[in-house]
C-alpha cells in the first residue's frame, strides 16, 4: 500500500464530510415522513376495529365505520382493474414485440408518459366529459372506474414492457426459428417468464388506484350514500374521498376519525406496495437462465 | 412447385447420386446488406436433396447471414436486406406468406446455445406441440429420439423436467440440436455446431448426420475444415461476402478446381 | 426414421394459411390497438376538455382578463370575474418553494443512495423511498391539514397554518421520492467504466462524483427536476386541503393561498354543466394539460439527449 500523501488525505476528509452530509439530507427526507406515519398510528389505531371497517357510518359520519368506503374503493379498484390490464398488458406486447423503432412508436411513449404526468384533475375533468356526459354513464362506479383505468395505464404499461423486455432475445429467436409465429412465442415463451413481473405491475396499480382522489371526486365518488352500491351504474363512496370529506367538511367530527381513515387508507396502499417489492424481490433471486 | 419426397432412392455412390437428385434450395444472385454494409454479395448454387452441404470461409464470410436469409429472419431484424432468389423445393420464399410454416421446415442450429427455459422435455416437445401434436405417448417417442440423436439422451434421461435454461453449454447446444430434429425438419442448417461439444460426442453427432442424409438436406456451416471434408458432399467457400469455390468437397482439398484463395485455406494457411 | 409425422402433416404446401397463422394476425391487430390506446386516450383528454370548455374560449371573456386579472369571482351576483392570475400566483408560489425544499434533499439523497450506500443500507433507503413515493396525496393533505397547521401556527406563531409554507414543504416531501428515484436512475446510467478510469488516477469517491458522474448524469437529474416540477404544479388534493384556500397573491410564506388544480376540484361540484363558470374551470384544466405536456416533453427531450450523448 501507499502511504497517503498530504494532498490525498485533504481529498478524504472532504469525501468524508460531503458523504456526512448526503446522509443526513436522506436521513431528513426520510425521518419527517417517519415520525409523520408515527403520528398517524399512534391517534388512528385506537379507531381501528371490527367495528369500524364493516360497519356504515352514523351520526352524520361523525361515528359508526367506514364498511360503504372501503366497498366502494374494492370496487373502484376493481372495475378499473377489468378495462386497463387487458388493454395496458396489450400494448405492453404491443411495443415489446411488435413496435418497430419509428417515429410512431416515439409517440406512444411520449402519449404514455403525458398520460401519466397528466395532473389528476384534468384526468377528472376528462372522465367528467368523456364517461358521465358524453358516454352518458352518469356519475357511477363505471365512469369513476374507467377515469381511474385511464390515469392508472401507464403503471400497466411500464411494469408489463419492463418484464417483457427482460426476456432475453435469444429464447424469441430460437422460438421463431422452429417456426413458431410471434404469438406462439409470446404465449409460451415470453409471457409466461414474464408473469410475476406483470403482477407486480398490477398490484402497484391497485395500490395508484385505491388512493387516488380527484379522478373519482366528480365521476362517481360522492362524500355520503345511505345505501350501498348496486350494480357499475350506481355512485358510491371510496376511502379516499372519505378521508377528504372527514378531515374538511364535517363540522365536530371527532379527531380520531380522519386519523382511523388515514391510516386504513395509507395500510392498505403501503401493503400492496411492499408486496409488489417483496414479488419483484423473489423474482430477482429465482433466476431461470 | 417441384419436389416428390415420396420415394427415397438407396444411394450408394454419393459424388454421381446428388448430381442427379432434384434441386432442395435454389440460391440465384443472393446479396444481404446490413445498415453497417454488404454481408453476402452475388452468390449462386443449387443445394440439392439428401446432401450435406458443407459452407466453410473465416470469421465475417457471410455463412450465418446466409442462414438467416434462407430462415426469413430478415422478418425480425429491420436493418437486414435480401436481394436476388432463394427457392425452397422451387417456392421463391421471398413470396411466402406463411413464413412460419417455411421455417417449421427448416431446422438451424445457430452456434450459440439457447435452451429455452422450459424443461428439458418441453424444450424437445415445444416444435411438435406448435405444429398441433397432443398426443403424450407421441411426444414421448420424439423427445427420446430426438434426444438420443443429439447425443443428449444419457445425460439428461433422468432429469427431464429440470430446465433446458440451466444445462451447461456443451448439454445446451446438444439440446438446440435435439430442438432442430424434433421439427422433423426437410432442411437441416447447422452453423458451428460442435463449438462446446467434446470430440467424441462431436463423432456421435457427425455419424447421426451421416444417416439422416437418407431423409433429409443438411447445410453444415463449420470453421472445421476437417469436419466439412468428413461430411460433406459439396462443399462451398465463402469469404469475405463472397462465395469463392463449390465443388464436390474432395475436389477442393486435392485442389483439382479450387481457387488459389481456396486452397490456402483448406491448407491453413489463412483463417 | 420415424416418418409419422412428416407423412401426414407436412406436405409440399407450406405456404398454406392455416389457424395458427390467423390467429398470430388477429393477435397482430389487438395489441396494435392496445399500443395506439396511449394516444388515443392523450387526444382525447385534449379532445373533451377543450369541448368543454370551447363556449367559454370563443365567447364571453378575454385572454387578457383570464391570464392577468386577480380576480376570480365566479359567482359574484352582478358581475363575475374570471381572472387566473392570483390561482397562478398560488399555484407557483407553492410549487417554487416546493421544489427549494425538494432538488437539494432529493437530488443528495440519490447521490447519496447511488454513490455511497452499499449493500442492506442501499436495499432499505431505495425500499424505503419508493414507499414514500406511493403514499397518497390526500394522505399528505390530511397531515398538512392535522399535523402541520398547529405545528406551524406554533412554531412560527401565526394565526393560520394552512399557507404557502405548509402546502410548499408538503409537496415537497411528496415530489422528493419521485426525484430521488430518477435522478438516483440517471445516475446509475453512468458506466461504472467511467468511475473505475477516474478512481485508477487516484482520484477519491467524492472526486469522482463531483468531476465524473455529476456531469455525465447531468441530463437525467434535470430530467427529474423537470418531472418532479410537473408532478408538483399538477398535484391537487395536498395543495387543496394545505394552502387554506384563499384568493391571494401571496406576500410571504405564511399568506393562504389557492391553486389553479385545487379551484377546479373544489367549485367543479357546484356549477351547473355548460355554464360560464363550469366553462372557466375547464379552461383552467386545459391550460393545466397544455402546460405539464411542454414540461414532460422538455423532460423527455433532455432525458433523451442524455442516451444519445
Amino acid at each position: 500500500m501507499f502511504e497517503a500523501s498530504p494532498i490525498n488525505l485533504k481529498n478524504l476528509t472532504r469525501q468524508k464530510i460531503f458523504r456526512f452530509l448526503l446522509g443526513s439530507m436522506t436521513a431528513t427526507l426520510i425521518l419527517p415522513v417517519a415520525l409523520i406515519l408515527g403520528t398517524l398510528i399512534v391517534k388512528g389505531a385506537p379507531v381501528i376495529s371490527f367495528d369500524f371497517l364493516f360497519t356504515s357510518p352514523t351520526n352524520g359520519m361523525t361515528a359508526g365505520g367506514i364498511f360503504p368506503a372501503l366497498l366502494g374503493t374494492i370496487l373502484l379498484v376493481l372495475v378499473a382493474l377489468l378495462a386497463s390490464v387487458p388493454l395496458g398488458v396489450a400494448a405492453a406486447i404491443y411495443l415489446s414485440e411488435y413496435a418497430p423503432d419509428n417515429w410512431f412508436t416515439r409517440a406512444i411513449n411520449l402519449a404514455i408518459i403525458n398520460l401519466a404526468g397528466v395532473p389528476s384533475i384534468v384526468h377528472a375533468l376528462f372522465g367528467l366529459g368523456a364517461f358521465v356526459l358524453f358516454f352518458r354513464f352518469g356519475t357511477s362506479i363505471l365512469a369513476a372506474s374507467l377515469t381511474l383505468a385511464v390515469m392508472t395505464l401507464p403503471v400497466v404499461i411500464v411494469a408489463t414492457r419492463e418484464s417483457l423486455q427482460a426476456v432475453p432475445m435469444a429464447f424469441r429467436e430460437a422460438c421463431w426459428n422452429m417456426g413458431a409465429t410471434r404469438w406462439q412465442t409470446i404465449r409460451r415463451i415470453v409471457l409466461p417468464n414474464a408473469v410475476t413481473g406483470i403482477l407486480t405491475g398490477v398490484i402497484l396499480e391497485v395500490s395508484r388506484t385505491s388512493g387516488e382522489t380527484a379522478p373519482i371526486m366528480f365521476t362517481g365518488a360522492v362524500f355520503f350514500l345511505p345505501f350501498l352500491p348496486q350494480g357499475v351504474f350506481d355512485q358510491t363512496m371510496a376511502l379516499s374521498l372519505h378521508l377528504f370529506v372527514v378531515s374538511t367538511q364535517v363540522p365536530e367530527m371527532p379527531e380520531a376519525v380522519p386519523y382511523g381513515v388515514a391510516l386504513v387508507l395509507i395500510g392498505m396502499v403501503l401493503l400492496m406496495n411492499s408486496a409488489s417489492i417483496a414479488l419483484r424481490m423473489y423474482l430477482r433471486g429465482k433466476k431461470k437462465w | 412447385m417441384v419436389g416428390s419426397n415420396a420415394v427415397n432412392e438407396d444411394r450408394s455412390l454419393v459424388k454421381d447420386g446428388t448430381e442427379q437428385s432434384p434441386v432442395k434450395l435454389g440460391v440465384e444472385n443472393l446479396s444481404i446488406h446490413y445498415e453497417t454494409g454488404p454481408a453476402l454479395q452475388n452468390v449462386s448454387f443449387d443445394i440439392r436433396k439428401n446432401e450435406i452441404f458443407g459452407i466453410i470461409g473465416p470469421a465475417n464470410a457471410g455463412k450465418t447471414s446466409f442462414l438467416k436469409a434462407i430462415n426469413r429472419m430478415d422478418m425480425f431484424n429491420p436493418g437486414m436486406k435480401i436481394d436476388g432468389k432463394i427457392t425452397f423445393d422451387g417456392t421463391d420464399i421471398s413470396k411466402v406468406r406463411n413464413v412460419y410454416g417455411l421455417r417449421s421446415r427448416i431446422g438451424v442450429v445457430f452456434p450459440l446455445p439457447v435452451g429455452l427455459p422450459l424443461s428439458v422435455y418441453d424444450n424437445v416437445a415445444l416444435a411438435p406441440r406448435l405444429a398441433g401434436l397432443k398426443n403424450k405417448a407421441e411426444l414421448n417417442v420424439i423427445v427420446e429420439r430426438c434426444l438420443t440423436r443429439a447425443a443428449l439422451w444419457d445425460e439428461v434421461k433422468d432429469r427431464l423436467n429440470s430446465l433446458g435454461s440451466m444445462l451447461s453449454g456443451g448439454q445446451q447446444q446438444r439440446l438446440t440440436i435435439a430442438r432442430a430434429l424434433s421439427q422433423d425438419p426437410e432442411l437441416l442448417m447447422l452453423d458451428e455446431f460442435s463449438i462446446a461439444v467434446d470430440p467424441v460426442t462431436t463423432m456421435r453427432i457427425e455419424d447421426v448426420l451421416k444417416e439422416l442424409k437418407n431423409e433429409i438436406t443438411i447445410i453444415l456451416v463449420t470453421n472445421l475444415v476437417q469436419q466439412a471434408r468428413r461430411l460433406a458432399d459439396r462443399t462451398a467457400f465463402f469469404l469475405e461476402g463472397q462465395c469463392v469455390d463449390v465443388a464436390v468437397t474432395e475436389d477442393l482439398f486435392t485442389g483439382e478446381v479450387s481457387d488459389q484463395r481456396t486452397r490456402d485455406y483448406v491448407e491453413g494457411r489463412f483463417g | 426414421m420415424n416418418k409419422q409425422t412428416r407423412a401426414s402433416s407436412k406436405t409440399t404446401d407450406f405456404d398454406r394459411l392455416n389457424r395458427d397463422w390467423y390467429i398470430d394476425k388477429a393477435v397482430q391487430i389487438l395489441v396494435f390497438i392496445g399500443g395506439i390506446s396511449a394516444i388515443v386516450f392523450i387526444i382525447g383528454i385534449f379532445i373533451f376538455i377543450t369541448k368543454e370548455g370551447m363556449g367559454f374560449l370563443l365567447g364571453d371573456f378575454s385572454f387578457k382578463e383570464f391570464f392577468l386579472s386577480p380576480n376570480w369571482r365566479p359567482t359574484s351576483e352582478n358581475k363575475a370575474t374570471y381572472g387566473i392570475l392570483a390561482l397562478i400566483a398560488g399555484t407557483a408560489s407553492v410549487t417554487g418553494l416546493a421544489m427549494l425544499v425538494a432538488i437539494p434533499f432529493s437530488l443528495g439523497t440519490a447521490i447519496f443512495i447511488a454513490e455511497f450506500a452499499t449493500g442492506k443500507t442501499r436495499e432499505f433507503l431505495k425500499i424505503t423511498v419508493e414507499l414514500l413515493a406511493a403514499i397518497p396525496s390526500v394522505v399528505w393533505g390530511f397531515i398538512g391539514l392535522a399535523i402541520m397547521n398547529p405545528l406551524i401556527i406554533d412554531i412560527f406563531d401565526v394565526p393560520v397554518g394552512l399557507n404557502v409554507l405548509n402546502a410548499g414543504i408538503i409537496l415537497g416531501l411528496m415530489a422528493a421520492p419521485i426525484m430521488t428515484s430518477i435522478a438516483e436512475d440517471a445516475l446509475k446510467a453512468v458506466p461504472d467504466r467511467y468511475r473505475e478510469a477516474a478512481e485508477a488516477l487516484g482520484a477519491t469517491r467524492w472526486q469522482v462524483i463531483y468531476k465524473v458522474v455529476l456531469p455525465a448524469a447531468k441530463n437525467g437529474l434535470l430530467g427529474a427536476v423537470l418531472l418532479g416540477v410537473g408532478r408538483g404544479f399538477g398535484e391537487t388534493m395536498a395543495v387543496l386541503m394545505a394552502t387554506g384556500h384563499a384568493i391571494n397573491i401571496p406576500g410571504s410564506v405564511f399568506d393562504s393561498v389557492r391553486a389553479l388544480t385545487a379551484t377546479i376540484a373544489a367549485e367543479l361540484g357546484e356549477t351547473a354543466v355548460g355554464s360560464p363558470h363550469y366553462k372557466a374551470l375547464f379552461t383552467i384544466g386545459i391550460s393545466l394539460f397544455l402546460i405539464t405536456f411542454v414540461i414532460n416533453l422538455i423532460a423527455d427531450l433532455v432525458v433523451r439527449g442524455v442516451k444519445k450523448g
